[in-house]
């Protein structure tokens, strides 16, 4: 365990940024084990990026870099996202 | 409707405070008014964003505390004393002063009464803020869905919500306090932090499937989630919002 580490909810105002929708209650299925669930329960370690992990295997999910002027965001952990739309 | 979606970026709005309320000696209510608020649900959250005068900006996330109530937004904020963002929204903004917040958002840490129950509610601390959104928004509703609170402090002091929490028990609702640090003469609930077999006790049993909701420190939601797991309920049953080793 690592007392720094935070779920999807708390990036939630970002992925809005991002994604236009809201994300924390879309379904991500993790690129190595293949378990699925809301990004609002996923793992998140905040440095100078953002770090996703899968909450099952720790396999990162995804990494979210943000300046002033833009969003950079590394899928490659995810291997679906379900949104409802 | 958990799961729905709400189209749309989200904009930065000016909220103009209204008033302020002394919680406890480091956590402070701070009712503020946003004229463009398009409602909220219980456990939803907004980001609030101060700019200095060089163009610094410094953003934060607060559990919104209060039921639906118009364009009024009500947010619990514990002062971190070296914080950037706490200080300043409880010592320093005064009525009729306006901050940028945008929100509400979330989707997934939200409890709704068409939701139902039996829920239960395990809070650390500051971590009741989303969780006192959902029981006051119970009794709003005049809804009597069982629900059971869990909340722990440190001391006496530390409890918030305290006489509200009082008054709104029965009809349902059931508060069980724990205090870890120190406690009042002639203390006869729990004294110590919450473990498997405290919420053995307190929470209905795995075969009554009731909906965890636990917020607090990243170290309590951990572990209260490993104590669910290990008392048989689901490891989706519970649903968790940790904010980090200090509070946030």
């Amino acid at each position: 365990m690592d007392d720094l580490m935070l779920d999807g909810n708390a990036i939630a105002g970002l992925l809005r940024e991002v994604f236009a929708v809201e994300m924390t209650t879309a379904i991500g299925t993790c690129g190595r084990c293949g378990t699925p669930g809301p990004v609002g329960a996923v793992h998140v370690y905040r440095g100078a990026g953002i770090v996703l992990r899968c909450s099952h295997c720790s396999n990162t999910l995804a990494k979210i870099v943000k300046s002033d002027s833009r969003v950079w965001i590394d899928l490659t952990g995810i291997r679906a996202l379900e949104v409802t739309v | 409707m958990a799961g729905t979606a709400v189209p749309g970026r989200l904009t930065w709005e000016l909220a103009e405070l209204v008033e302020v309320i002394v919680e406890t000696p480091h956590v402070k209510t701070i009712v503020l008014d946003v004229p463009s608020w398009p409602g909220h649900r219980a456990g939803q959250h907004v980001d609030v964003r101060l700019t200095a005068a060089d163009g610094y900006q410094a953003e934060r996330s607060y559990s919104i505390a209060s039921a639906l109530d118009g364009t009024r937004v009500t947010l619990t904020v514990q002062r971190l004393e070296d914080g950037e963002v706490s200080p300043y929204l409880t010592d320093e903004l005064r009525p009729g002063e306006k901050i940028e917040l945008r929100g509400p958002i979330g989707g997934y840490f939200v409890w709704e009464p068409s939701d139902g129950g039996p829920l239960m509610l395990v809070a650390g601390g500051s971590g009741v803020v989303p969780l006192m959104a959902m029981i006051r928004t119970r009794a709003a509703a005049g809804d009597d869905t069982e629900t059971r609170l869990l909340y722990s402090s440190r001391t006496p002091d530390d409890v918030i919500y305290r006489d509200e929490l009082e008054l709104l028990s029965g009809n349902g609702l059931t508060v069980v306090h724990a205090l870890t640090d120190s406690q009042p003469p002639g203390w006869t609930s729990y004294a110590r932090r919450v473990d498997a077999e405290m919420l053995a006790e307190v929470a209905p049993s795995p075969a009554e499937r009731p909906r965890f909701y636990s917020c607090g420190p990243t170290p309590f939601v951990e572990a209260v989630a490993e104590a669910v797991v290990r008392l048989g309920h689901d490891s989706l049953a519970i649903k968790t919002e940790r904010f980090g080793p200090t509070g946030r």
